[in-house]
């Protein structure tokens, strides 16, 4: 698809060392440990990880739906993180969200005008004849029928819900969207459709997306950079085509050949590195390096110190002891 | 080759109050000796109720099997009992399921649930049965399987629970196994594992499997063989080359093209199938998938192909395309 091409120096988002904690009866869940990153405007950032690994709740706290521990979340110049909760509502315009589950993140008793509506209300932008008219020009953005505006989500499939959650965050004419896991609860004939209209959307409105999946095939085909996080932390961190097809990190090369290819000749043909055991538990993680439990390549170092997170080539950020 | 499994134009529908739901529609296809078998469709296309009207687990009623046979080395299922069933499953046809977590007894130890089995289809003493299901946790990989076999479900990693559930659904060597979405639940480096758990094992044992799952990437890894369903019947089947190299059917075709590859470019756009899959409680006259197809005519709507072979006898496709008359064959 053609894209504007980005300025690699407007920076959207800017996260520096961000860390998000969940106390738990006496013990600490490092959800996110000091991840940073930027997003540049126009681009998706594709995020990717196995379940736990803090993209989720990285996402979240960008959007401040969780307060962050520490670190700064600076958007368009502007540090979020120090802001209260009155102060951020003129923000929540610019950035929203697309939740994984479209059958839980869409009110069963509001019709689906309604929900879309909510977000006009909420911010004042139309009421009366031109509320009822913008809601049916979201739904047709989203190739919805708009006489459809009364129907309740039941009366929906699940490739049209997540549909009205893309309509619901568009209302607000936001800037930024964090997409969790968007596709992942539809069928594959159903998630190309659902793709398909969020980069069209992009394209025609300039948004900028944070793109969370565990669909690695799926992430490399919708985002312009992919991160890769393991247990709160990120790993690696480059431009799409580069991450796939120059890992450094030893985890991205795991979690890359871990991936069948839907291509029987190239399965047979196929050397896989198969990671032993389980990601280790975020309440008590390992010394040193997150990973060095279940890597390969593990060396003494790996156990006494974390690795810096540095650019090791232009725009291709890894860390790892292997690469110091 | 000697067939295992033969299903025979099975029909099953679910009594609901909106009416009868059709689940499955017809189904014909046949499981070899020692092959794995993939089913793949989308959801509601009735790969489930298909395996799980093979072990005789869905609810009678509202479930209701209309026609058709099941013939597993030759029995036809159907005809048997419940009791009689008792005595197949677990020993000659073993199950995965796909969520490892409300498949496992919570209240039973994880070694108990494997020597369940043992004790009751092999005769064990429960001794003898302890000392097996330590052998077979082991057998699937879990560290410290003399520890773990007193241990609850709630103590294993998502993961190790599948692991788990395979030990329990191997213990006592079944002849056919059948694996409903058994990763669809993991993470990927998970995944692998288990995946190459499965291989080893059908190798070592000899074991045919049948393998429902939506992930073509797992049917390309795992299977020599693949069915494709869609509203509740075989569209098209073949070997994995021929269903992935050369599909036959637009409903094969589109679902090939929908899935991004990691191996590929990222500027080949994606072709979604438009539009959904028929209400199966009022279930099309012609072909299922004519309201989704491009290549509809208006037979299609009339009239429901058959299955017939396209480029030999192991691959067969149901589209009026591929009919002999349109291929100018007789």
């Amino acid at each position: 698809m053609a894209k504007k091409p980005i300025d690699q120096n407007d920076n959207l988002l800017e996260i520096r060392d961000l860390k998000k904690y969940f106390q738990i009866g006496e013990n600490t869940l490092k959800a996110v440990d000091g991840v940073s990153f930027t997003i540049k405007r126009g681009e998706t950032l594709g995020i990717v990880g196995e379940s736990g690994c803090g993209k989720s709740t990285a996402g979240r706290t960008i959007l401040k739906l969780y307060d962050p521990t520490e670190g700064q979340i600076i958007f368009e110049g502007k540090d979020l993180s120090k802001l209260s909760n009155s102060e951020m509502k003129p923000l929540r315009r610019e950035m929203q969200m697309i939740f994984q589950d479209p059958y839980a993140s869409l009110n069963p008793r509001m019709t689906v005008g309604d929900i879309i509506g909510e977000a006009l209300d909420i911010h004042g932008l139309a009421s009366g004849a031109k509320r009822k008219e913008r809601i049916q020009e979201l739904l047709s953005l989203v190739s919805l029928n708009p006489e459809h505006m009364n129907r309740f989500p039941h009366e929906f499939s699940g490739g049209q819900r997540q549909r009205i959650g893309i309509a619901r965050a568009l209302a607000v004419e936001p800037k930024f969207i964090v997409c969790d896991e968007p596709i992942s609860a539809l069928d594959v004939s159903v998630q190309a459709q659902v793709v398909n209209l969020l980069e069209q959307l992009q394209e025609k409105m300039g948004l900028t997306y944070m793109f969370i999946a565990h669909d690695l095939s799926m992430v490399k085909y919708i985002s312009d950079r992919v991160g890769v996080m393991y247990l709160g932390k990120m790993v690696e961190l480059a431009e799409s085509d580069k991450l796939y097809s120059k890992p450094l990190h030893p985890y991205t090369q795991a979690l890359l050949s871990a991936i069948p290819i839907p291509d029987p000749e190239i399965e047979r043909n196929r050397e896989r590195i198969v990671l032993e055991g389980d990601v280790p538990s975020p309440m008590n993680p390992p010394s040193g390096c997150n990973f060095r439990t279940r890597c390969p390549k593990a060396m003494p170092e790996c156990a006494a110190a974390a690795p810096q997170w540095k650019e090791v080539e232009p725009n291709h950020f890894v860390a790892c002891h292997l690469y110091n | 080759m000697e067939r295992i499994l033969e299903v025979k134009d099975l029909h099953v529908s679910f009594h609901t109050y909106a009416g009868e739901v059709q689940a499955v529609r017809g189904v014909n296809f046949h499981v070899n000796k020692g092959e794995a078998v993939a089913i793949v469709g989308e959801s509601g296309c009735g790969k489930s109720v298909t395996s799980q009207t093979i072990m005789k687990l869905i609810p009678m009623p509202p479930g209701e099997i209309k026609k058709g046979q099941i013939l597993f080395q030759g029995d036809d299922l159907v005809k048997k009992s419940n009791k009689e069933m008792e005595s197949i499953r677990g020993k000659d046809i073993g199950m995965i399921f796909q969520d490892p977590m409300t498949s496992l007894n919570p209240t039973m130890t994880i070694g108990n649930q494997i020597m369940e089995g043992l004790i009751k289809h092999q005769n064990m003493s429960k001794a003898a049965a302890k000392t097996r299901a330590v052998e077979l946790l082991e057998i699937v990989g879990i560290p410290q399987p003399d520890r773990r076999v007193n241990q609850y479900p709630h103590e294993f990693s998502g993961g190790m629970r599948q692991r788990a559930m395979i030990a329990i659904s191997l213990a006592c060597s079944p002849k056919l196994l059948i694996a409903d979405e058994p990763t669809t639940a993991l993470d990927v480096t998970i995944q692998a594992q288990i995946l190459d758990l499965m291989k080893d094992l059908q190798k070592k044992m000899g074991t045919s499997i049948i393998l429902i799952t939506h992930d073509l990437g797992v049917v390309a890894e795992m299977c020599d063989r693949v069915v494709v369903m869609y509203a509740g019947k075989v569209i098209e089947e073949g070997t994995v080359d021929e269903i992935f190299y050369n599909p036959q059917h637009p409903y094969t075709k589109g679902l090939l093209r929908s899935v991004p590859r990691l191996d590929l470019d990222r500027d080949e756009p994606l072709t979604p199938i438009f539009g959904t899959p028929p209400d199966l409680l009022r279930p099309p006259v012609g072909c299922g998938f004519t309201a989704r197809c491009e290549n509809a005519m208006r037979v299609c709507q009339e009239i429901d192909p058959e299955l017939n072979d396209v480029n030999g006898p192991s691959h067969r496709a149901a589209c009026w395309l591929q009919h002999p008359l349109a291929q100018g064959r007789s």
